[in-house]
């Protein structure tokens, strides 16, 4: 499986910050309910989020929305600084948190130019009836432990099990993270890099294809689409 | 130079013997403000462990906050017991004697009490303390030696153990002295402490050599310790701590501090245990000139920093810069930091007159601190709440009432665990003011008035 290197694009033009990316991600990966008292303190946990932007002055105000996970970085920031080896890379270009590892120094999300990392101040709790709707193959992080994005990492253990077990990679194929799975639009698109024919990696060398915050090195699997802005072409003509 | 007075090696014993032989209400006194300090520390830092880390101020983008000021902070406080003896007995500055052993402790406790806060920190003791124990027991795995949090406890052990082996050869002297003033169990236990020590001439030679070797070899380890310590922020990817003028502003600002703390610890030391005989004004002369030099120098390095942001021209190190000078509340941070840490008393300090006036003396070094400790926060964390370009995340950290609490108790417990020394050990070595006073006894040749040297004979056991 070491041919394999999966990867994202973020197409920018097509998300309409409808958050369904964020509640998938949510019930995949046991993420806690964020409450106002979390929001208030800076303390809620989404392994994605949407960054809202406003552009332009009112009335003549756009919004633009960022989703915004881990990137996954082929030079990530957040790996050697980390004392116990829990947070490292895989042969797969993915960035693995362990949490059984993790002491919580929190200098991995210090270190994270992209706040991709969350940490847990408080022990997760969720309403009773919540309990048996909990994904199985996910661990529940106690308190004191960093998350983040896992590229959604049970199910590409689960599909590669099955490629396996079938002899075929048919599951792997058709492998999508939760959030990409959810999103209306398409904007997110998941898949193997190494495959040239996946459209995650015709798209990944498109023309309007970016990296955010080229300038830190960090060499991201993720990569983002510009937005096309129709209205910023009318205005150049017009002047 | 005032007049000293002559001390006979008895009147020495008597006065700086009487908290190891007795408890006067003075000492105890004196252990009840520690002692409050570090109890509100102490159920701090039980809610904390109990409850996690949501009753800290900490949440993104300042995963790290008043603990790791502190632990910053009182690293630097320790660099003064190495500044002050391993500088000075290499210097052979003659002024250093009574107040080494009371530095030297001090930066023993301010290590130890360093040592805690990132355990504090990662708010789940337990497994700091397990798995970053350099052995991979089951898990195959050893600490990330990549990791400046590896580099760190090894610096910081390093130091420790450099400082302990110090303290203690140069305490073995005195061990022996209580040991034959006193009986029974205590006689025992000083007796073990003192390992042999019976004051022949090859022991002192050894005892002299070995603290002159020492001197020499924990200077590296001095200098590297607290630029190990800023390498935790400079190896990062956050603009404005990536910097490389980190390693020595944080040494000399660490030197700034500790000095200043052994100011304030000798005039303390004076008035809890009536050491006017030993600790004299012209000592708070000499540490005050010494201190003008470090703290003009640490000057230096803060505007450098500023410099150094403004020649490379990098947009997001100027912003932080700009936010460390102008906006709410690292403006009044960084006014009151240069005020109390340079402009108020520097001037001072350059009259005879201030730097003989003790309470204007421990006074001003008290404003030196707070303003070092200000200049911990406002290095850290101005930089850490606008990280990088995506401004959607960025949120102000306010430190919480449990913080502070642990803050204000690392005090207590420096000054609790200096006070519980003093019951053991003399805080100035008797041995060293012996032997000031014999050096003072000039001997003349002829013409010449060489310094006198110590004679051991059997008649002088007192010594």
């Amino acid at each position: 499986m070491s041919d394999v290197k999966w990867g994202m694009v973020v197409d920018v033009d097509k998300c309409s910050g409808c958050q369904a990316c964020v509640i998938a991600c949510m019930a995949e990966n046991n993420i806690p309910i964020n409450l106002d008292r979390d929001f208030k303190e800076n303390r809620s946990i989404a392994w994605i989020r949407i960054e809202r932007y406003w552009e332009g002055e009112y009335p003549d105000v756009k919004a633009r929305f960022l989703p915004v996970l881990c990137q996954h970085c082929g030079n990530a920031p957040c790996e050697p600084v980390c004392p116990v080896y829990a947070t490292f890379h895989n042969d797969q270009g993915m960035n693995i948190q362990v949490y059984n590892r993790c002491v919580g120094t929190r200098y991995c999300a210090n270190n994270c130019p992209y706040h991709a990392r969350y940490f847990n101040y408080r022990r997760p709790t969720w309403p009773e009836t919540y309990n048996n709707y909990l994904n199985p193959d996910v661990t529940v992080r106690d308190r004191g432990i960093m998350e983040k994005c896992s590229f959604c990492v049970q199910r590409i253990n689960a599909a590669t099990r099955i490629a396996k077990r079938d002899g075929n990679e048919d599951a792997i194929a058709g492998l999508q993270t939760a959030c990409a799975q959810a999103c209306p639009t398409d904007a997110l698109v998941f898949g193997n890099l190494n495959n040239p024919d996946s459209q995650v990696s015709q798209l990944y060398n498109d023309e309007r294809s970016y990296v955010l915050q080229e300038s830190i090195g960090t060499q991201p699997n993720i990569r983002y689409l510009k937005k096309i802005d129709e209205h910023a072409a009318a205005e150049a003509h017009a002047h | 130079m005032q007049d000293r007075p002559t001390l006979t090696p008895t009147q020495i014993n008597e006065e700086l013997l009487w908290p190891v032989f007795s408890f006067r209400r003075r000492h105890a006194i004196a252990f009840i403000p520690p002692m409050i300090l570090l109890m509100g520390g102490v159920a701090a830092v039980t809610i904390l462990v109990y409850q996690g880390l949501w009753v800290t101020g900490l949440a993104r983008p300042a995963f790290w906050g008043f603990f790791i000021v502190n632990f910053v902070f009182w690293i630097g406080v320790s660099h003064a017991g190495t500044m002050i003896s391993a500088i000075l007995r290499l210097t052979q500055a003659e002024w250093k004697r009574p107040i080494t052993r009371a530095a030297e402790v001090m930066t023993i406790f301010s290590l130890i009490t360093s040592l805690l806060h990132p355990v504090i920190h990662a708010g789940r003791p337990w497994r700091i303390i397990y798995w970053l124990l350099p052995y991979d027991f089951s898990r195959g795995i050893w600490p990330d030696i990549r990791s400046p949090l590896v580099w760190d406890p090894i610096a910081i052990t390093t130091y420790l153990t450099g400082s302990v082996l110090f303290v203690f050869t140069a305490l073995i002297p005195d061990f022996a002295l209580i040991r034959d003033q006193s009986t029974g169990l205590r006689k025992k236990i000083y007796g073990q402490l003192a390992l042999g020590w019976r004051g022949t001439p090859r022991q002192w030679k050894l005892q002299g050599i070995f603290g002159l070797l020492m001197s020499a070899l924990i200077l590296p380890v001095f200098v590297s310790v607290h630029s190990i310590v800023s390498w935790d922020f400079a190896v990062s990817v956050v603009p404005a701590w990536h910097v490389t003028v980190y390693a020595p502003y944080f040494v000399i600002g660490a030197v700034h501090s500790g000095v200043s703390m052994v100011l304030t610890l000798m005039a303390l030391m004076r008035w809890i245990f009536k050491l006017e005989n030993y600790i004299w004004e012209d000592h708070f002369d000499a540490v005050g000139r010494l201190l003008i030099v470090i703290a003009t120098l640490w000057l230096f390095f803060f505007f450098l920093d500023f410099a150094f942001s403004f020649y490379t021209r990098e947009e997001q190190e100027l912003a932080v810069m700009e936010r460390r000078l102008f906006e709410w509340p690292f403006n009044a941070i960084t006014v009151i930091m240069v005020f109390t840490s340079y402009i108020i008393p520097i001037p001072l300090w350059l009259s005879r007159r201030v730097r003989r006036n003790i309470p204007l003396m421990f006074w001003t070094s008290i404003l030196v601190n707070i303003g070092m400790w200000l200049e911990r926060y406002f290095l850290i964390i101005p930089a850490i709440e606008r990280k990088q370009e995506l401004t959607f995340l960025w949120s102000n950290y306010v430190p919480s009432l449990i913080e502070s609490l642990v803050v204000l108790a690392s005090f207590g417990m420096v000054g609790f665990l200096l006070l519980l020394f003093a019951k053991f050990v003399p805080l100035v070595p008797a041995w060293e003011a012996k032997e000031g006073v014999v050096f003072r006894e000039d001997v003349q040749f002829g013409q010449v008035v060489l310094p006198g040297i110590i004679k051991e004979t059997e008649e002088e056991n007192v010594w």
